[in-house]
């Protein structure tokens, strides 16, 4: 044998353990020497962006635009908080949900100050007020919001004898929740249906209409103490115990296929639930949109796009997503997937504002989802403990109203003792 | 260089003298001899320590730290992470709930598969047929077989319960009741693995002698004392692997009580939270707290071991009296069935 294959054999492993190790790099973009610049875009679910991702290549030769698409929300969290950790790979720009922003919130250094002249007074304040951090920086462009109307069975509201057209049926339900709780005595009352799908998704839509419900100013967290957060559990669960409630988890799959089967009456209906409901409901009719929210308006989840320092390219990337959240951009997005746009210029375009739902009876959904998202008046403050509070708030509901294995008391205490242990 | 070797070194040698006296190509000859054995074999090694090992000591030091997922390294807390969450019920409960869920189907699993492979190694026609159909379940995802038991077990309108129903039996809770969904999610993963192992075991059967049995024939032993008296000592290395491997992955499970609702919690009460859901809760949900997540993970690491160690004192006891003849050759086989 000759000695040198020994040395051979070396190399030969060390090159394979190079490239093992090279695998881990990876190819995020920079500019080239013709100056040209790839950008990337993380969206989850649709965004309705494909076609306008191409129309923006076309008008800027120079920059070429991939666009990544994440299945569910919360893939594009754990995505987005593991890349934030190891400090690279994230997009230059990065979709992000209402409901985990406030996590990021906690580290604005991470996102570029998006703060620009070109999109002032473009949104809705609310929607700017979510995206805006302690030290007035604006980390999020808002893309589309979720402005919440009752979706409702008209056919087992005429079959109850009750009045079945939205307008009639908008004044039956009344402007708050006792008067929404009372149309649920006098319906079932009349029909073995129950009244609403959960005693869960009510008091989401409740919750959400209460300014300061678990945190407090300097961060504490009060829902333990909170008068309010204790009246509308005893509220919904109140309803739940006269039967208005069907019971059913949310997303559950007896909640999907009790559309199917007369489930129930009537839901919260944020504008991107009427896919859910088409989706989930087909081939039953009768279903209708009553343009009104018991409490005044309501909003249930929305999304933005942020720029985070990672980006080799911020201005370029920040040129971007201020393109994509322009008004006309938004309303483009909606007729391509329905996303209810969020800027005050979208919600009076006249296209949106003529847009019919044929599923619904023809209902102008344009017009209603506008009206409601003109009704919103409270912007609930969401920290970054909110969710771990409002899942064992909705746990605790779920273990009187669906697994029917704990009483309201009980269940609250074991609330209580949660809440504790997250502080 | 030298080429010539010492004349010295031409009396019988010592071993030190033996290589001291070879020339820089015999040396390199003898070394290439030795070492090259253990650079074929150091890959696995390398990537075992890079993939492996670091990842263990890393979350070990990860888990004497505050640390947060996206704000990293905190200050140096000791074991006050581990004081923490031993103190949470949900810890407790995560426990409970994979111990409950790994007996229910471990067991299940391994004696299923027992007397499947028995079956299976009989002389029955399309034998090729039945052995690769117990495998199918296997190649299906595990999520997607989540989505399919979760039709089948839903509360109010799922399959099992209809059928219940129509047998004038009470629906049962199997997402509300704490040991009927461990009843549900540890026939998730029978349904999975339960065809994989009666492969291992089918493999491991095959390479019993058959004169053994034709002995025991003679003697007069029924099927089942053959089974129990031959086939099941025969197969003591190949069930000591496969519980191992059953202890290893079955308290480490995830996919399955994960999918079992939408939320992923493990049920408003937690009747289904696993401990590596807990640990995932821990790091990524609300609290983002590596530390507490790696202090977990410890924790079980060392529970893992511990059971693994107990269920191979437990396995190993299987075979006294009579001693496996050719037991090298059945390890074998359930390696290779395993591969």
């Amino acid at each position: 044998m000759r000695p040198g294959r020994l040395m051979m054999r070396i190399a030969a492993m060390t090159t394979l353990a190079v490239a093992v190790t090279a695998c881990g790099g990876d190819d995020s973009g920079g500019a080239d020497a013709n100056g040209e610049i790839t950008l990337t875009v993380a969206t989850f679910n649709e965004f309705g962006y494909e076609e306008l991702i191409d129309a923006y290549e076309d008008a800027n030769p120079n920059i070429t635009v991939k666009l990544k698409k994440a299945a569910t929300a919360n893939e594009a969290r754990d995505n987005i908080l593991t890349r934030l950790a190891a400090g690279s790979g994230l997009s230059d720009v990065e979709a992000v949900e209402v409901d985990w922003l406030p996590q990021l919130k906690e580290y604005p250094d991470q996102f570029v100050d998006l703060k620009s002249d070109s999109v002032e007074g473009r949104w809705l304040d609310w929607k700017v007020e979510q995206a805006t951090t302690e030290d007035g920086k604006l980390i999020g462009y808002g893309t589309d919001i979720g402005p919440e109307a009752i979706c409702y069975r008209s056919d087992l509201f005429a079959a109850a004898g009750l009045p079945s057209e939205p307008d009639e049926v908008a004044e039956f339900l009344g402007a708050d929740w006792d008067s929404y709780f009372e149309a649920g005595r006098t319906f079932t009352a009349a029909s073995d249906v129950p009244w609403m799908e959960s005693a869960g998704a009510v008091y989401q839509a409740m919750i959400n209409q209460v300014e300061r419900a678990y945190e407090g100013e300097d961060g504490e967290i009060i829902a333990a103490d909170n008068p309010e957060v204790k009246e509308i559990y005893e509220t919904v669960l109140a309803a739940s115990e006269e039967g208005l409630s069907a019971g059913l988890a949310q997303w559950g799959d007896d909640w999907t296929t009790s559309f199917q089967r007369d489930g129930f009456a009537t839901m919260v209906c944020p504008s991107w639930m009427l896919g859910v409901i088409e989706g989930n409901a087909a081939e039953v009719e009768g279903w209708q949109i009553a343009n009104t929210f018991p409490g005044g308006g309501g909003n249930w989840g929305g999304s933005f796009l942020t720029v985070p320092t990672q980006s080799p390219h911020p201005e370029e990337a920040k040129k971007l997503a201020d393109w994509l959240t322009a008004p006309e951009q938004q309303i483009a997005a909606f007729q391509s997937k329905g996303t209810f746009p969020s800027q005050v210029e979208a919600l009076e375009s006249d296209v949106l504002l003529a847009t019919e739902n044929a599923f619904f009876g023809g209902a102008k959904t344009g017009q209603i989802f506008s009206d409601r998202a003109a009704a919103v008046t409270v912007v609930p403050f969401k920290g970054p403990m909110y969710a771990a509070v409002n899942d064992a708030a909705q746990q605790a509901i779920s273990r009187v109203d669906v697994d029917k294995t704990d009483d309201p008391d009980s269940s609250w205490q074991t609330f209580l003792d949660e809440v504790e242990a997250l502080g | 260089m030298t080429l010539q070797a010492d004349p010295a070194a031409k009396h019988r040698p010592t071993n030190t003298e033996a290589t001291a006296g070879l020339s820089v190509r015999q040396r390199l000859g003898l070394w290439d001899y030795k070492f090259s054995p253990y650079l074929y074999i150091a890959p696995f090694f390398v990537l075992f320590a890079i993939i492996g090992l670091f990842p263990l000591a890393y979350t070990m030091w990860v888990s004497l730290h505050d640390w947060s997922l996206i704000g990293g390294k905190g200050e140096f807390v000791g074991l006050g992470n581990y004081v923490e969450v031993v103190k949470q019920d949900n810890f407790w409960i995560g426990l409970r709930n994979t111990f409950s869920i790994f007996l229910l189907s471990g067991v299940t699993q391994t004696l299923g598969a027992l007397l499947l492979a028995a079956v299976l190694n009989q002389n029955i026609r399309a034998k090729t047929f039945w052995r690769m159909g117990v495998l199918l379940p296997f190649v299906v995802a595990p999520v997607a077989v989540g989505v399919i038991f979760n039709k089948m077990f839903a509360d109010k309108a799922g399959f099992i319960n209809t059928l219940l129903g129509g047998l004038g039996i009470d629906p049962i809770g199997w997402h509300s009741d704490v040991f009927a969904s461990h009843v549900a999610i540890a026939t998730m993963v029978n349904f999975r693995w339960t065809g994989y192992i009666t492969l291992i075991f089918l493999a491991a059967m095959q390479a019993i002698p058959r004169d053994l049995y034709e002995a025991a024939m003679l003697d007069g032993a029924s099927r089942v004392r053959q089974f129990l008296s031959i086939t099941v000592p025969m197969l003591r290395p190949t069930i000591i692997f496969v519980v191992i491997t059953a202890t290893i992955g079955g308290l480490q499970i995830f996919d399955e009580p994960r999918v079992f609702d939408q939320t992923g919690q493990g049920g408003a009460s937690r009747q289904w939270m696993t401990v590596t859901m807990y640990i995932y809760e821990l790091g990524w949900g609300a609290q983002q707290s590596f530390g507490r997540a790696a202090a977990v993970s410890w924790i079980l690491f060392l529970i893992i071991t511990a059971v693994g160690i107990l269920n191979y004192l437990i396995t190993q006891r299987i075979s006294s009296g009579t001693a496996p003849a050719k037991p090298k050759q059945t390890a074998k086989t359930s390696r290779k069935a395993h591969q």
